[in-house]
């Protein structure tokens, strides 16, 4: 069963307090090297049949609209996994 | 990707005809020439970023403030007693004895929480208690007050929770208490919600702090969280024009806050107070660096130079107009000698708080900006922050206004018989803006510090300032949009008078007040004038009640295409209790109590919960305003809260006296037998308007049978009407109505409690 993967991150300009506590809790470990830390969401979509390219629109359209919070989110990566057949990368 | 090369002053001065996208920025092309003749030359980049928005209408008021300059005249020696600081600084204080000092202010964040609800009502409370902080004060408690669009609309169900969420996320996450508010749902708010932020604190005397830079050679310090890219131009462009316009901008036009660096912040800074390092400090809210800087030096010594590329960035590519206008959270300025520097970072450095020298403070009455070695500001900061544009917008009394007011509610059709009055008493009570609002308030910690008194559903929140004396404020906030709709002068003061009778059912006596002035576009000369009506109104009200206007907020460009919102001037009311373990709750708990009707009863149904819930109309005149009456009766209830003598008082306002009855059984229990026809024979009213009409200066009070006669003693001696109308009965199944009807206390439990979760869900904790 093919799976398509969307991947939302939180935009780059707003701030991240969960990726900002996580980069804190790093450097206080000693993991200096790690200057910044940003969370996002990854989506794994079970598709019954082939994925084609209007399924893959499709996904688009509801990453853009419901997975993600286009307000202060960008939908980074909408892919089939393991096909490396890349739907649209904003 | 191109080097953003920055648009120094000589660059400004050599290139007259540059084309610069003033528009784009809000700028009228009359208000850019102006800053061109300040200037005598053309401002750089950096400038007219500074400019744009501090003189934008959210920051500069200017349309609003020919009008504000009432509270700040019509004021009497009792007003000024208690007032520390007045409006103008970041938030009014009043001294409400003891050594201690209250600050409380309620500010709008209306525009971000429609477009992003959660994060735009979060940063409403992060920036409201800032406020508070700047003063050197201590926040010990929040409130909302909310408009949403129709209950039952698609897009309530997207801004209701977020908007709610948002809130308690903020104010949980604080630890700070959540003691009150309202929740008010109208179409006319459907695609413009409201949502007005208070927050209050207290600090001894001494503690008090104010915004401004005094004391040449002094250190400019920014600390807090970093800078990033978050809702640039966000209060200019948002709250200066309608959403459409502009289209889509490169940066967020949004910010996410992060209450936990809040709390640290706050923590950091009553520690600098109490160490003595701070002499002047301003939070950072809309307008960010521009307007600290500015509104910092033109309230102090007049000078100051800063060094932007000592700002700390959390995205290092942002330019030095970014920088200037971006509104990311919980930062903080402070003016800090050189002497106490070393200890001032030591402090910082303890909470973890992050902190950079941007400049100091000089005696050259210019604000001087330097980036990357080049100098891009160089402006007299009060033509910044204190001589903006002034307006005198042209005012237009409504040609819809005289059909509006003839057409009275009056005139509807009253329940036919005892079954239709029981029929539309439950419709009433169920109607959304009288409906529970757990719904809502179940989300928000309001026990948290453990001082709270009184909170949701008693008619004001309560909070003990000192642990050992009992002393504490009560506040309450209040607007009635369909009143105010109706008539903008009187709507403003039935706001207030309501408000001032929350607080004065508690027992407290109100002693100031915060606004915040919610309207459409000033632009528009009907708006203008009931802007102007309002504030009239307000102040007006507030010479008459003695208790002086402190600060708030005035938002315009409310409105869905053309259409403005009613005028929603929110007022919130604070009072002073000796000792809260006097304060009067607004249920009765015993059984055998009197029930008095304080206050008399006439056909005022206009614009009334029934006249809208029952019969979806809104035409005629609000209820009368009688201010002495209101004060009367507060100075009332604040004796017999002193002396014990009630048990319960609860004011009646929205749904009139049954609404009253119903929530008095409905807070702890316990029913009631009433009987109105001696009420409706003293005032000459019918049933149907005694239980719905929504006269003011009245208030519900139980009192036990050992208090009767010194209590009606007293509402003689202070000539308050007084009648009694029912008892307080265990027996009784909620509310009988004697040779009317009956409520058991689950159809009026289902009648209050259903409405919000019938549309949102089940209650959390409910």
């Amino acid at each position: 069963m093919p799976i398509i993967v969307v991947e939302v991150m939180p935009k780059a300009e707003l701030l991240d307090p969960a990726g900002k506590a996580v980069a804190g809790a790093l450097h206080r470990l000693g993991h200096d090297r790690i200057a910044q830390v940003r969370i996002g969401k990854r989506f794994e979509l079970h598709v019954d049949g082939e994925v084609d390219a209007a399924l893959l629109a499709e996904v688009e359209t509801v990453a853009g609209e419901m997975l993600a919070n286009t307000v202060i989110e960008d939908v980074v990566t909408v892919e089939v996994l393991g096909a490396g057949v890349a739907g649209e990368t904003h | 990707m191109n080097q953003h090369i920055p648009d120094t002053v000589d660059n400004a001065a050599a290139t007259p005809e540059k084309h610069q996208p003033f528009e784009a920025l809000g700028l009228k092309p009359d208000e850019y020439e102006a800053i061109k003749q300040l200037l005598g030359r053309r401002p750089t980049s950096g400038e007219l970023a500074m400019y744009s928005v501090m003189w934008s209408e959210h920051c500069s008021y200017k349309s609003s403030k020919v009008h504000l300059r009432q509270f700040g005249q019509k004021v009497s020696d009792e007003m000024r007693e208690h007032l520390m600081v007045g409006m103008g600084e970041n938030a009014g204080v009043v001294d409400i004895g003891e050594g201690w000092a209250v600050t409380f202010k309620i500010e709008s964040h209306n525009h971000p929480s429609y477009i992003e609800p959660f994060q735009g009502a979060a940063t409403g409370v992060g920036g409201i208690v800032r406020d508070i902080i700047s003063m050197g004060a201590r926040p010990v408690a929040v409130m909302d007050a909310l408009r949403f669009g129709a209950v039952d609309h698609a897009d309530t169900a997207r801004v209701l929770p977020g908007v709610v969420s948002g809130i308690s996320f903020y104010g949980n996450c604080l630890g700070l208490p959540n003691i009150g508010g309202e929740t008010w749902f109208d179409p006319i708010y459907q695609a413009n919600p409201l949502v007005n932020a208070l927050a209050v604190g207290v600090l001894r005397h001494e503690d008090l702090h104010l915004a401004n830079a005094r004391g040449v050679g002094n250190k400019v310090v920014l600390f807090g969280a970093r800078t990033g890219g978050d809702g640039i131009g966000g209060a200019s462009i948002l709250a200066s024009d309608t959403f459409s316009e502009g289209g889509p901008t490169k940066r967020p036009a949004v910010q996410v806050g992060d209450p936990f660096a809040e709390k640290v912040l706050i923590e950091c800074c009553l520690e600098l107070y109490r160490e003595g390092l701070v002499e002047g400090i301003q939070d950072l809210g809309a307008a960010g660096i521009s307007c600290a800087t500015s509104e910092l030096a033109s309230n102090g010594d007049g000078g100051m130079a800063v060094d932007l590329d000592a700002v700390l960035l959390r995205d290092p590519s942002l330019t030095a107009e970014e920088i200037l206008m971006s509104e990311s959270q919980e930062r903080m300025m402070a003016i800090v000698e050189p002497a106490k520097l070393e200890a001032f970072l030591a402090v910082t450095a303890k909470w973890d708080v992050e902190t950079s020298v941007l400049g100091e403070v000089t005696d050259t009455g210019r604000l001087v900006i330097h980036w990357r070695g080049e100098k891009i500001v160089d402006v007299d900061p009060t033509t910044v922050a204190v001589d903006g544009p002034v307006y005198h917008r042209p005012m237009t009394r409504p040609a819809w206004l005289d059909a509006l007011q003839a057409d009275t509610a009056a005139a509807l059709p009253r329940p036919a018989d005892d079954d239709a009055l029981r029929a539309q008493a439950l419709q009433v009570l169920g109607g959304p803006n009288l409906a529970d609002a757990s719904w809502i308030t179940n989300q928000y910690d309001y026990y948290v510090l453990g001082n709270t008194a009184l909170a949701m559903p008693d008619d004001a929140g309560m909070i003990r300032v000192d642990e050992q004396s009992g002393l504490g404020v009560a506040l309450a906030t209040d607007a009635n949009g369909r009143y105010c709709q109706l008539d903008p002068y009187q709507g403003a003061q039935l706001a207030l008078a309501e408000a001032y009778r929350n607080v004065a059912a508690t027992g407290a006596s109100p002693r100031a007040v915060s606004d915040c002035l919610n309207f459409g576009s000033p632009e528009n000369p009907e708006v203008m004038w009931q802007f102007a009506q309002a504030v009239e109104g307000l102040a007006d009200a507030c010479l008459e009640l003695g208790i002086p206007v402190t600060g708030g907020n005035v938002s315009f460009y409310n409105q869905t295409g053309d259409v403005p919102i009613h005028p929603t001037p929110v007022v919130a009311v604070m009072g002073v209790i000796d000792d809260v373990a006097r304060r009067i709750p607004s249920g009765w708990q015993d059984e055998g109590e009197n029930l008095y009707l304080l206050g008399t009863t006439a056909l005022e149904l206009d614009g009334s919960a029934w006249a809208g819930v029952v019969h979806g109309h809104l035409g005629g005149t609000p209820p009368r305003v009688d201010l002495p009456a209101e004060k009367n009766l507060g100075g009332l209830l604040a004796v017999a809260a002193d002396e014990g003598l009630v048990t319960s008082a609860h004011d009646l306002s929205d749904g009139g006296l049954v609404a009253t009855l119903a929530e008095g059984v409905l807070r702890f229990g316990v029913g009631a037998r009433l009987w109105l026809a001696e009420l409706c024979e003293r005032d000459g009213v019918d049933v149907a308007t005694a239980l719905f009409s929504e006269s003011t200066a009245r208030v519900l009070v139980s009192v036990a049978r050992e208090d009767d006669v010194k209590f009606r003693g007293l509402c003689e001696g202070r000539g308050v009407p007084v009648l009694r109308i029912g008892v307080t009965d265990a027996e009784v199944d909620g509310l009988e109505l004697q040779d009317r009807f009956s409520l058991t206390h689950a159809e009026l439990r289902h009648a209050h409690r259903a409405t919000l979760p019938a549309h949102f869900g089940a209650v959390v904790g409910g």
